[in-house]
């Protein structure tokens, strides 16, 4: 039987392309204000880490994708991308 | 008829919402906290507003794995009577037991207002008593109420009639400066597919005598009365009109 090993999981959340992000706007705005002219778009979204115990890397992250569309990640209005690291 | 209002950590409309059954009613109500699985005694149920559990990651998103939540899923299948208000239309969106969510305002800003809103559907226990067209003044208090659904699931509650209110001008108009959130079609509240769970944006039980600045919201609330006995007769499951429509 394979050990556990430990991992963590950097979670990135953030509002589907298609769905209008007021926060993203504002922020660019002030970029903007600041003199960041260059700067065309900002998307706002949220970063969560996850450390967790799995025999390895495949397992780990069919339990994070699970646990991205179960809670982390509203799939209505959301996308997600993570990376792992043992940890 | 006997009233459930959930009470989750962080609620802080379910004494609204008691007050106003109990003195806009003068029906029997209890509070009913998170932890509780038995709802057995209720003839309805309201999910009340606030910011439970902080809000934490999403509006309503950790409140639907309380273990209260169980049960009103239970309920909500056997056809009982839900009205979601505020947070507890986010929670029963994040539950599932409602399509769509709620998003952050498109002013970014919190909005505290009397809006109007106008009934667009008559067929659910909440709004049966109110003909479509019906104007409501009610009050709104939220940071994120903007609704949100795909362009697929959008088009198939326009067709299937399941938005139960829209903000309107004073005229009963859908227009974009009635909208206070920038909800998709100016959508202020919605119900599931048989129609006995109803979520809305605006606080009915906060508008239930006119000394609070307006009675309209007793309206919404008294309409669920008329299926009172027989929903509180019939056992559970077998269904009171709403559940095999």
């Amino acid at each position: 039987m394979r050990s556990k090993q430990g991992w963590r999981a950097d979670v990135y959340v953030a509002l589907k392309p298609s769905v209008n992000d007021p926060q993203g706007l504002a922020v660019r705005d002030g970029l903007h204000r600041l003199g960041y002219d260059e700067v065309a778009r900002v998307r706002v979204g949220r970063y969560i880490q996850v450390w967790l115990e799995a025999p390895d890397e495949a397992t780990a992250a069919t339990r994070v994708r699970e646990m991205c569309e179960r809670l982390l990640a509203n799939p209505v209005i959301e996308e997600y991308r993570f990376q792992l690291a043992r940890d | 008829m006997r009233f459930g209002v959930i009470t989750f950590p962080g609620s802080n409309g379910d004494h609204d919402a008691l007050m106003a059954v109990e003195m806009g009613l003068g029906q029997p109500v209890e509070l009913v906290w998170h932890t509780e699985t038995d709802l057995s005694r209720f003839d309805c149920l309201i999910i009340p507003g606030g910011f439970s559990y902080g809000d934490y990651l999403r509006a309503g998103a950790i409140a639907r794995f309380a273990p209260v939540m169980e049960s009103v899923r239970a309920f909500a299948e056997a056809g009982g009577p839900i009205l979601g208000i505020c947070n507890g239309f986010q929670i029963l969106t994040e539950a599932g037991l409602l399509p769509g969510a709620l998003l952050r305002n498109a002013s970014l800003s919190f909005e505290c207002a009397w809006v109007f809103v106008r009934v667009e559907n008559d067929r659910t226990p909440w709004t049966q008593t109110l003909a479509p067209g019906t104007l409501l003044r009610l009050p709104i208090a939220h940071g994120e109420g903007r609704y949100y659904a795909d362009t697929a699931t959008l088009a198939q509650l326009e067709r299937e009639g399941r938005v139960v209110f829209r903000y309107v001008d004073a005229d009963g108009r859908v227009a974009p400066e009635a909208n206070p959130n920038g909800s998709l079609n100016n959508i202020a509240g919605v119900c599931n597919e048989c129609g006995n769970v109803v979520g809305l944006m605006p606080h009915p039980e906060r508008a239930y005598d006119r000394l609070v600045g307006g009675d309209d919201g007793l309206r919404v609330l008294s309409a669920v009365l008329r299926v009172g006995v027989e929903v509180a007769s019939a056992p559970r499951g077998i269904g009171n009109g709403y559940g095999d429509r």
